[in-house]
């Protein structure tokens, strides 16, 4: 395979994304593209992580979970990211559209962070031989969902629409804030951890078949964000909107 | 002879209106404080009573129990903190005087890190007792850590609680809101009362102070910019 393929599929996400985006008419299909992309990917991906690439020179097939966990975590923080953007741009903008991405967004990233966190615990397993470690990624990425599941409680805790778009966007960007600081302060608790692998320390093959999940992925994150809006939007019209005028009086009373 | 125009308040001059007020709610029933300090002394309690009577290993974890002591207690006194308001609709009344909000929020983060602060100087005698620590090795660093460690669970806090005391099930989720922000606070509140109060070799404890410094006046600075589109709403 060339290397530069998983960069192609990438970047086709990435356009695919932001036709979208940009071309309201493209939305009806947009999204089906990509998810049947995603769906080849994986399929590719599944041959590419567990056959054609090589095996890890510590781990052995171990390490192959490199190349679902890395892209779901990263998925999980994009996702999270989008979710504050689109809660700072509530507090600006005060518009439903921005407060449904933000709904959308954090429930997608708990799933891929939640899928992320359950892989790394089986890999941890077979490697250091307990299922949990104080492990400063693994505490961080914990605290992150907790913080983002008691996001998710609180918007369904609260009645009121527009009180929840307001304040679920202020504690979207309180816990936001507090991830650096979480990361930063339970690195420093506890210093006598591993040097983590990045994508320089990897393989070239390893490299790629990382990138082709990647893309995998994110195709998945974009289409599952889109889905989870237009859940989160209808919701919001049934909720906010009048029933129609001629409706009859017997169907809204009951 | 028309009357003169009066000139709102400053800001500071409102948060000290807005603190004073708050002191004088407390005074006037002293009943936070005191259900306050029974609820951190009975926890006190219970972690001895769970880790059992090894003196050693209690004076050892001494510093956890401490905060997490401190930590249960805040959530009651947050709580209570935006529950005067919702009656009556006192903080509609607070808003429309018209204080400024970030009066408002500067005004209720010092109410409640001096009710904590308060709360923490009454736990410290009983620690002494219950754990056999030894305050006297560095007493100035260890009021200073009780100090910033109360402003860093009441500034996030503060903002939290505003957020859920109009929610269904508040006393649930102000915890479940503000615990994970808090983990960065209870690590470098606790290590810097354990060296604080235990030798410290490898100087730790200055770099715990100033995390625990920064902690403080993110939230401070981020609180005081939400809190306005918090209570807008009301």
């Amino acid at each position: 395979m060339p290397y530069w393929a998983p960069w192609v599929l990438l970047a086709l996400v990435a356009l695919l994304s932001i036709v979208h985006l940009a071309v309201p008419s493209t939305r009806a299909w947009v999204w089906k593209v990509l998810a049947g992309l995603g769906v080849a990917m994986i399929a590719g991906l599944l041959y590419l992580g567990l056959v054609w690439a090589p095996q890890e020179a510590f781990m052995s097939d171990v390490g192959r979970i490199l190349y679902i966990h890395v892209p779901y975590v990263w998925a999980c923080m994009l996702a999270f990211t989008v979710n504050v953007g689109a809660a700072i741009a509530y507090l600006f903008k005060k518009s439903w559209v921005t407060d449904a991405i933000a709904e959308a967004s954090a429930e997608v990233g708990v799933y891929f962070g939640a899928i992320g966190v359950l892989q790394g615990s089986i890999w941890a397993r077979p490697t250091w031989g307990v299922w949990w470690d104080w492990d400063p990624r693994l505490i961080a990425t914990t605290v992150m969902l907790l913080s983002y599941v008691g996001y998710l409680t609180f918007r369904s805790f609260t009645e009121d629409a527009e009180r929840r778009a307001t304040w679920s966007a202020a504690a979207g960007i309180l816990g936001y804030v507090s991830l650096p600081i979480v990361w930063f302060s339970v690195r420093w608790w506890n210093s006598l951890h591993q040097v983590q692998s990045n994508a320089s320390t990897l393989d070239k093959p390893m490299r790629v078949v990382l990138t082709w999940g990647e893309a995998t992925f994110f195709a998945f994150l974009f289409v599952f964000i889109y889905l989870r809006y237009r859940i989160a939007r209808s919701r919001q019209t049934s909720a906010l909107e009048l029933p129609p005028i001629d409706a009859p009086t017997g169907a809204t009373a009951s | 002879m028309t009357a003169p125009i009066r000139t709102p308040p400053g800001l500071l001059r409102s948060t000290w209106l807005v603190l004073r007020k708050d002191w004088l709610i407390e005074w006037r029933t002293r009943a936070r404080l005191t259900a306050l300090i029974f609820f951190a002394l009975s926890t006190l309690l219970l972690f001895s009573f769970a880790m059992g009577p090894d003196i050693t290993m209690l004076r050892v974890h001494a510093p956890g129990y401490l905060w997490l002591a401190i930590l249960f207690a805040s959530t009651l006194s947050l709580g209570e903190s935006f529950r005067v308001e919702s009656e009556n609709q006192a903080m509609v009344g607070l808003v429309l005087a018209p204080v400024e909000p970030r009066a408002i929020f500067l005004g209720k983060v010092a109410g409640n890190t001096s009710l904590l602060f308060g709360l923490s100087l009454v736990l410290l005698p009983v620690s002494v007792a219950l754990y056999d620590v030894d305050l006297s090795r560095n007493f100035g660093m260890l009021l200073l850590v009780l100090l910033l460690g109360c402003i860093g669970i009441s500034a996030p806090g503060t903002v939290y609680s505003a957020i859920s005391s109009n929610a269904r099930a508040r006393d649930v989720m102000l915890p479940l809101l503000l615990f994970p922000v808090l983990v960065p606070m209870l690590l470098a509140a606790v290590s810097a009362t354990k060296f604080a109060l235990v030798a410290d070799p490898q100087q730790q404890l200055s770099s715990w102070v100033k995390l625990l410094t920064a902690f403080d006046l993110i939230y401070l600075s981020v609180g005081f910019l939400l809190f306005p589109r918090v209570v807008e709403e009301d």
